[in-house]
């Protein structure tokens, strides 16, 4: 009944499914190292959505869809930029503000495109490794954007580590009256970290209205703003853990689904609930050190910025 | 271009208000919707009953919408505003809108209300919903002459989805006696994510047949991309040319009709409706190319002895999924049966959650 066929299609659909997680996940976590929480990745994620599967209808460029998307959940993160750097806004509220009003302006917007349809954005051909046994049905299955979403991963990771620029962020995130002694323009890291992070959430939005399900219906995202807000902080803030905390959720999900579909007898309710629960206890004991923990949260997250002279 | 038109019309009435008109004024119908009438669904159903409507009444009615109202205190707010507008006969289509309309019909006992699929009724608060399974029987007997076994994305597993999934396998395995069911519960009515990959797993594990329970045409999409079939909520065949076989349609016309009469004519009083194919407040949608002609006059047959009530779906005998007899041969069961159905028939596998 599981054969290999059956396993590499349960991983392409596991890897799809993780794929707008990742790019809002990291999108958040440079805003968070950068000492801001954005709790208005599900409202970046629904405008990205609409204005990624506008362009992609008319346009038929997926390049260019994603590229609209980015820069609509970047203008509407710097909403936020605005409340909180400037008008000291408390940035768990400015952050919900976001949700709702990404909710309503992609709800308004969209309204043209409710019930259009689409044809996605296919695979791609890697030549070579579509020619492997098993594995190539793999490769020949999994779009652009999943592996995009690894290399933005690796550089992120890389950035954070190894350059200045990775340095420069981390620290106006760590203590940002220090940063801001040192001469670094504690605002205009923020703006672009924010910035950033509105574009990957746009990014993941429009992954699902132009792949995964290539539509536009009001309020699709339908929570995964809110997971990827979670995965950032189960992930203790590290690019890598943040990879396979999404994809062990779309594994877990995806497993569920067929074990719904080979009619385990386990309620579906406790089905349901395995990613979630799966994930968080993984992540949770790889980083049960909380010492750890403290020294990865970045020190100035979540207060308010109030340049001194 | 016409339904652009009516809502211009519709605005400028609601804008308008009372007294555009001294003498010989229209029936004023307000309609409270729960999401868009783009949304190919639900709503976009009801829709089709509201125009209905215009069409069968002309200048004697007037009807106004309100789109994306959930329930709760915007619904409560559009239902007094319809009032304060001089409505006389107020529709929420949605279950959210129950308890507002509710609260707002006692305060108002000279005008009439409906609701869609609730369950609280008084003098001036009629309730209305459909026997979908007359109709999921029929799109079931579609699945089960063009493959060999179904896929069911459902959402909860309340008494109107079990018959919905028990009615659909029925139907199949009239047909194809050795069609089988296969359910993922999704514990969602909505996120197209989720259905969409809650009907990839099924289609990976092998169903030649999806249908579904939630609202998005993502499971469409699904089958459409996989070369399979699909049944759907709803005629969303834009969505899949070759895969749409065909979908249950809910067609509120000839309920909205009959009730507009009734208050036109002053004989409107409350009501608890639930009909099905009888009655015309179900459908089937039209069927594919692909569906061969001895099939759907097999189909239609039904339709016709299910609408003369030669035939019940659920009519003996009735077998569960693990043997034992639910209706004896030769009876029909009672809508109190019907309404609390909690069993798979045989047919369906894996355990009910």
């Amino acid at each position: 009944m599981i054969d290999g066929a059956l396993i590499v299609a349960m991983l392409v659909a596991a890897m799809r499914t993780a794929t707008p997680l990742i790019f809002a996940a990291l999108g958040e976590l440079i805003v968070e190292k950068a000492g801001c929480v954005n709790l208005g990745v599900e409202g970046m994620m629904l405008v990205g959505a609409v204005t990624g599967f506008a362009v992609g209808y008319t346009t038929g460029n997926f390049a260019l869809a994603f590229a609209v998307g980015a820069i609509a959940g970047a203008v509407l993160s710097m909403i936020y930029g605005v409340l909180v750097l400037h008008l000291h806004v408390n940035q768990y509220a400015a952050g919900l503000a976001l949700t709702i009003v990404g909710g309503g302006a992609s709800a308004f917007w969209g309204q043209a495109w409710q019930g259009l349809n689409m044809r996605g954005m296919g695979p791609l051909e890697i030549p070579g490794l579509s020619a492997l046994p098993t594995l190539g049905d793999l490769f020949s299955r999994l779009d652009a954007m999943v592996y995009l979403a690894l290399l933005a991963a690796a550089a992120i990771a890389y950035v954070l580590t190894r350059t200045r620029l990775g340095l420069i962020i981390r620290a106006v995130g760590e203590n940002h009256d220090s940063a801001h002694a040192l001469g670094v323009s504690v605002i205009g890291v923020r703006y672009g970290a924010i910035a950033f992070g509105g574009a990957m959430a746009g990014i993941g939005g429009a992954y699902l209205s132009c792949v995964m399900t290539p539509l536009w219906i009001e309020g699709m995202t339908a929570g995964r703003g809110w997971i990827a807000v979670a995965l950032v902080v189960f992930a203790t803030w590290r690019p890598a853990r943040l990879v396979l905390g999404a994809w062990l959720f779309g594994l877990v999900t995806i497993m569920q689904l067929h074990g719904q579909g080979f009619g385990l007898a386990v309620p579906s309710q406790i089905l349901a609930m395995l990613p979630y629960l799966v994930t968080i206890l993984v992540l949770v004991l790889i980083s049960r050190d909380a010492t750890r923990i403290r020294l990865n949260a970045p020190g100035s997250l979540g207060k308010p910025f109030q340049p001194t002279a | 271009m016409t339904k652009r038109l009516t809502l211009a019309a519709t605005a400028l009435s609601l804008a308008l208000g009372t007294g555009a008109m001294a003498q010989d004024e229209p029936l004023k119908i307000g309609f409270v919707y729960s999401s868009l009438i783009g949304d190919a669904g639900w709503t976009f159903m009801h829709d089709q009953g509201r125009l209905m409507l215009e069409e069968e009444f002309g200048d004697a009615i007037e009807t106004a919408y309100v789109e994306s109202i959930d329930g709760g205190a915007d619904a409560e707010r559009v239902i007094r505003q319809f009032v304060a507008q001089d409505f006389d006969l107020i529709f929420g289509t949605s279950f959210n809108h129950m308890n507002p309309m509710a609260k707002v019909a006692a305060q108002n006992p000279d005008i009439a209300f409906e609701h869609a699929t609730g369950y609280t009724q008084a003098d001036n608060l009629a309730i209305y919903h459909t026997r979908a399974y007359d109709s999921r029987y029929l799109v079931g007997m579609v699945a089960g002459a063009m493959g060999d076994s179904m896929g069911v994305v459902a959402s909860y597993p309340i008494p109107e989805v079990l018959r919905g999934i028990n009615a659909m396998t029925l139907g199949a395995r009239e047909v194809n006696p050795d069609f089988t069911t296969k359910v993922v519960w999704i514990s969602t009515w909505f996120d197209p994510g989720a259905e969409r990959t809650a009907a990839d797993a099924m289609l990976d594990q092998g169903v030649d047949v999806l249908a579904h329970f939630t609202d998005s045409p993502a499971v469409v999409q699904a089958a459409e991309d996989r070369g399979k079939f699909v049944v759907a909520l709803g005629d969303m065949s834009q969505y899949g040319e070759t895969a749409h076989l065909t979908a249950l349609d809910y067609n509120w016309g000839p309920y909205y009709v009959e009730r507009t009469r009734a208050v036109l004519d002053g004989t409107w009083e409350t009501d608890n409706t639930w009909e099905g194919i009888a009655a015309d407040l179900m459908t089937i949608a039209p069927f594919a190319d692909s569906v061969p002609e001895d099939v759907r006059e097999m189909v239609m047959v039904r339709k016709e002895e299910i609408r003369s009530g030669a035939f019940h779906p659920f009519q003996g005998p009735l077998v569960k999924q693990d043997g034992s007899i639910a209706v004896a041969e030769g009876e029909i069961p009672d809508d109190g049966m019907l309404l609390s159905m909690d069993f798979y028939v045989e047919g369906v596998e894996g355990s009910l959650p």
